[in-house]
């Protein structure tokens, strides 16, 4: 519902016209943004009015700003996404914040995710982790039954938690390793749940943590920031699943790797 | 039942190649008679698909299984990204598992019935007939759906139907789908036979001696301008309804690929067709960027009701079950709150526009769940819908377990499309068009969770079938990258985006995209009339001519500019929407989502003209390709008969 208490707001907002250009933090005065808007109606208020002043607007990806295509992406205030759990930046609103606020924004922040221009970034990493194993291998047309494979339902249940992972980043993003063991665990934990996964779960995860490696994602301390920055509220208990089934698939798995 | 004579011939541009005779050995008898490729051979075919969602990522995971190298693109960061992540509520299949009377026979009988009969027999049929297979490979796949305790897969019910035969994955079946299709598709990436490119927009179609031979496409990191040949085009780029600013549909969303074909001989049909969702959160205020859908499903359990007085002003709780109208359950008794889409939005307009509605700005229903968390307590609710009723929360405040939910229609969907016939190609050889983009499956109307399925049998169990008779049949030279008409689309694209640089006016694209949504919700969205139409179709004409005069399109060509990405979006909506007005301006009956003021029953429900309008509306572009001025539109028709779901007036109410 609309409401009369609007609120005045101090950004300060990284721009970086490239990917190999400096970048610098620059102040935007906002008056009278209504509490009833997201966080990136908010920007999309902020680019008309760069618009109208000749500066170039403010580049940030978002898309189905529903919380659930995972492309919308900035540090708020030092926090992936901004302060509400399990939330995405599209679907945080700014009643959340008050009159006289300053809002730090900034992109992701890892070296797997380089900047492309302000805040939006290449996570096409992740798109080359799972290529190296985030499927099972079956061809159109080679299925069988849907009912001939029964699956309990609380295998079934902790599949779909981590299988909800959208793929922003934001674990990286909040991991002072920038480390992508979250991303990494749900697909892992996904498949290594269903009977579907078996036949392929030892090749897949040691295929997928070399790529992840190869990337220049840093390794797992167990500070638990990934959990607590997620907005699909993956669990921490899929990397102890993805350390099981690494170790599993190095130390006793008979199929090749 | 009185039979009706249909007076339309179909144009002879217009050839179905839709099977004859019998509809249920229709898709076998005509896989039959295809060319196939033989094995060795589908190496040296190259096969380009725009658009990774449910459609794109099947069909070129697919195709690349089949041995066919293919190029994927889209314009989003990764394919995992497509508008299909959205949707929510689940994909219906002829499974029968629930035992509740369910057949091929049925879902293809629901969804003639629930698209208003102007859909293409033979195309549904096919679709409920392969519908089982796409639940069987997505399960393969790994897509965590639902399951009973026995470990077997649930299914619910959904609007425009009488049984169980929707599967889901919690709120987020569009999601798990697309995920399962990505990986198929990054598999084939894995094996080298998809080549992914992510952040290229398509702009144009490559044409060589008539036939679809290649795309431009603009790097959207660098600027840049790359032209991609092969022996095929595959369009799968979703829906326009973002032509009216506010929808459920993603900000990228848009008709610049469809478009830009049609402007090169692809035929538009039915551009009319447009589905208003009926449980949407409602506007707050001028800055909406977006609408957001609550899925179908919560129908199932929540119940849809304005006060009987207009001017009660308790609030929802507080007002007793006597002084309360469920008008929906009073209107259409024997399907209730499941009435299908276009029905229940109807219906919640005229409550609002009656005054009846509810909240500030009155344009909302109630949709409250009191009575089933009674029934089964919060707990359950919560299992089926906790991240519906979440996400409500997040976005109005309030608290939808103590308080009914506040929802508005809002588009959502959209059944017109490029015109294709039986194989899914358009009317330019060699250019096919799969899922939302074309039009062929869901008539006037969509039933609910009937959009993820015809988007994954398209990909997934039609074109890999139906390419190859291209492929074997047609005369395919190796086209060089400074062919002619490959240097010609080039530039084309590139002229155009010089020119929307080089305006540089004072009016944002933002605002004219604002504009043209208003345009187009105000006269040509849920209701529409003669008078409201030809004032629409002048408007955009004029708002067209001011954007090529007066658009400020920001920053340069050679850099990721988003300003330019918007601006070249919205100066094809400015086209498209003309011929979406002329389309429903056209159209002289009211059926599914296309309803006409003037043409209702006494009780305002769509009154179909099936002597005249029994059919597609296909529009060819007949202006110059170059022309930006929304020239003219010549109409083919594609009539539609239907011998084995009879036409009659669709009726909910017994």
């Amino acid at each position: 519902m609309s409401s009369s208490r609007g609120l005045n707001l101090t950004l300060k907002i990284w721009r970086q016209p490239g990917p190999n250009a400096r970048g610098e933090f620059r102040t935007y005065e906002m008056k009278n943004i209504s509490p009833d808007m997201s966080f990136l109606e908010m920007l999309d208020v902020l680019n008309e009015q760069l618009i109208q002043t000749s500066e170039d607007p403010v580049a940030f990806d978002h898309d189905c700003r529903e919380g659930i295509c995972g492309m919308c992406s900035m540090m708020i205030n030092g926090q992936a996404h901004g302060p509400d759990r399990a939330t995405t930046t599209c679907q945080l609103h700014m009643r959340r914040f008050s009159d006289g606020d300053t809002i730090v924004i900034e992109p992701w922040r890892a070296s797997a995710f380089p900047v492309i221009r302000d805040l939006a970034t290449d996570r096409s990493a992740f798109d080359r982790i799972i290529t190296a194993g985030g499927y099972v291998s079956i061809n159109t047309g080679n299925a069988q039954d849907a009912n001939c494979l029964p699956v309990g339902r609380d295998r079934q249940e902790k599949s779909m938690a981590a299988a909800a992972c959208i793929g922003c980043g934001a674990c990286v993003a909040a991991c002072k390793n920038a480390s992508a063991m979250l991303f990494v665990s749900a697909k892992v934990s996904q498949l290594a749940l269903l009977p579907q996964g078996v036949p392929e779960r030892a090749r897949r995860v040691t295929r997928m943590v070399a790529q992840m490696d190869k990337e220049g994602f840093g390794g797992c301390t167990n500070t638990y920031e990934c959990e607590a920055a997620c907005p699909a509220e993956v669990s921490v208990t899929n990397i102890a699943r993805l350390n099981r089934e690494y170790l599993r698939a190095v130390v006793v798995s008979e199929e090749g790797v | 039942m009185a039979e009706v004579t249909t007076t339309t011939n179909s144009s002879s541009r217009l050839q179905s190649n839709a099977p004859t005779g019998d509809i249920t050995t229709g898709w076998d008898r005509h896989k039959f008679d295809l060319k196939l490729v033989n094995p060795a051979n589908k190496r040296k075919f190259n096969i380009i698909v725009v658009g990774t969602g449910l459609a794109g990522a099947s069909a070129a995971a697919s195709l690349a299984e089949l041995g066919y190298n293919v190029k994927a693109f889209c314009f989003q960061d990764s394919p995992r990204r497509a508008h299909s992540i959205a949707a929510q509520g689940g994909i219906n299949a002829a499974k029968n598992y629930c035992n509740d009377g369910d057949s091929v026979w049925r879902l293809f009988y629901d969804t003639v019935k629930g698209g208003d009969f102007r859909a293409r027999e033979s195309n549904v049929y096919r679709l409920a007939s392969v519908s089982t297979n796409i639940i069987d490979q997505c399960v393969a796949q790994g897509v965590p759906f639902q399951r009973d305790y026995g470990g077997l897969l649930a299914n619910r019910s959904f609007g425009g139907a009488q049984v169980s035969r929707t599967f889901y994955a919690r709120g987020q079946t569009g999601q798990q789908l697309l995920l399962g299709a990505y990986s198929a598709l990054m598999r084939q990436v894995d094996l080298g036979k998809v080549k992914l490119f992510a952040r290229r927009e398509m702009l144009d179609l490559i044409k060589v001696d008539g036939v679809a031979r290649g795309i431009v496409v603009r790097n959207l990191v660098t600027g840049e301008f790359e032209s991609h040949t092969g022996d095929a085009v595959l369009l799968a780029t979703g829906g326009y309804g973002n032509v009216f600013y506010l929808s459920t549909n993603a900000k990228g969303c848009n008709v610049t690929a469809a478009w830009r074909c049609h402007k090169r001989g692809a035929f538009f049909a039915n551009p009319c067709f447009t589905q208003i969702h009926p449980t949407c959160i409602p506007v707050s205020g001028d800055h909406q960027s977006k609408l957001t859908l609550m899925s179908e499903s919560l129908r199932n359990d929540g119940r849809v009701w304005v006060p009987k007085n207009p001017s009660d002003s308790r609030s929802p709780n507080e007002i007793p079950d006597d002084d309360r109208d469920y008008f929906l359950e009073r209107r259409y008794a024997a399907f209730g709150n499941l009435v299908p889409r276009d029905v229940a939005s109807r219906a919640a307009k005229k409550a609002c526009d009656e005054g009846f509605g509810v909240g500030e700005t009155k344009l909302a229903v109630y949709l409250d769940f009191r009575d089933t968390i009674k029934r089964d307590g919060a707990a359950v609710v919560k299992g089926k819908y906790g991240n519906l009723f979440q996400m409500y929360a997040k976005i109005t405040g309030e608290d939808p377990y103590s308080t009914p939910m506040r929802i508005y229609p809002a588009v959502h969907y959209t059944m017109g499309g490029l015109w294709v016939d039986y194989n899914l190609q358009t009317t330019v050889p060699g250019l096919y068009c799969l899922g939302e983009a074309n039009f062929s499956d869901h008539g006037a109307n969509r039933l609910g969770a009937s959009a993820l399925m015809q988007g994954l049998a398209d990909g997934y169990f039609v074109i890999p079938y139906t390419i190859a008779h291209h492929l074997a049949t047609s005369k395919l030279p190796k086209i060089a990258d400074d062919h002619p008409d490959v240097r010609g689309a080039v530039e084309s694209a590139k002229a155009r985006v010089t020119k929307l640089l080089s305006i540089q006016g004072s009016r944002s694209v933002e605002s004219f995209h604002r504009a043209l949504g208003k345009i187009m919700w105000e006269k040509c969205g849920m209701a529409r009339n003669d008078a409201g139409l030809k004032y629409a179709e002048k408007e955009i004409a004029a708002l067209r001519d001011e954007f090529w005069n007066n658009v400020r399109v920001m920053g340069t060509g050679e850099a990721f500019n988003q300003n330019l990405e918007h601006a070249g979006r919205v100066a094809d909506f400015l086209e498209f929407g003309e011929l979406l007005v002329h389309d429903a301006l056209t159209r002289e009956e009211s059926c599914g989502g296309h309803f006409r003021e003037e043409h209702q029953t006494d009780e305002n429900e769509a009154k179909r003209n099936d002597a005249d309008f029994c059919h597609a509306a296909a529009w060819e572009y007949t202006g110059g390709h170059d022309s930006f001025a929304g020239e003219k539109e010549q109409l083919h028709k594609e009539a539609l008969s239907f011998e084995n779901v009879h036409l009659t007036t669709r009726s909910y109410r017994e």
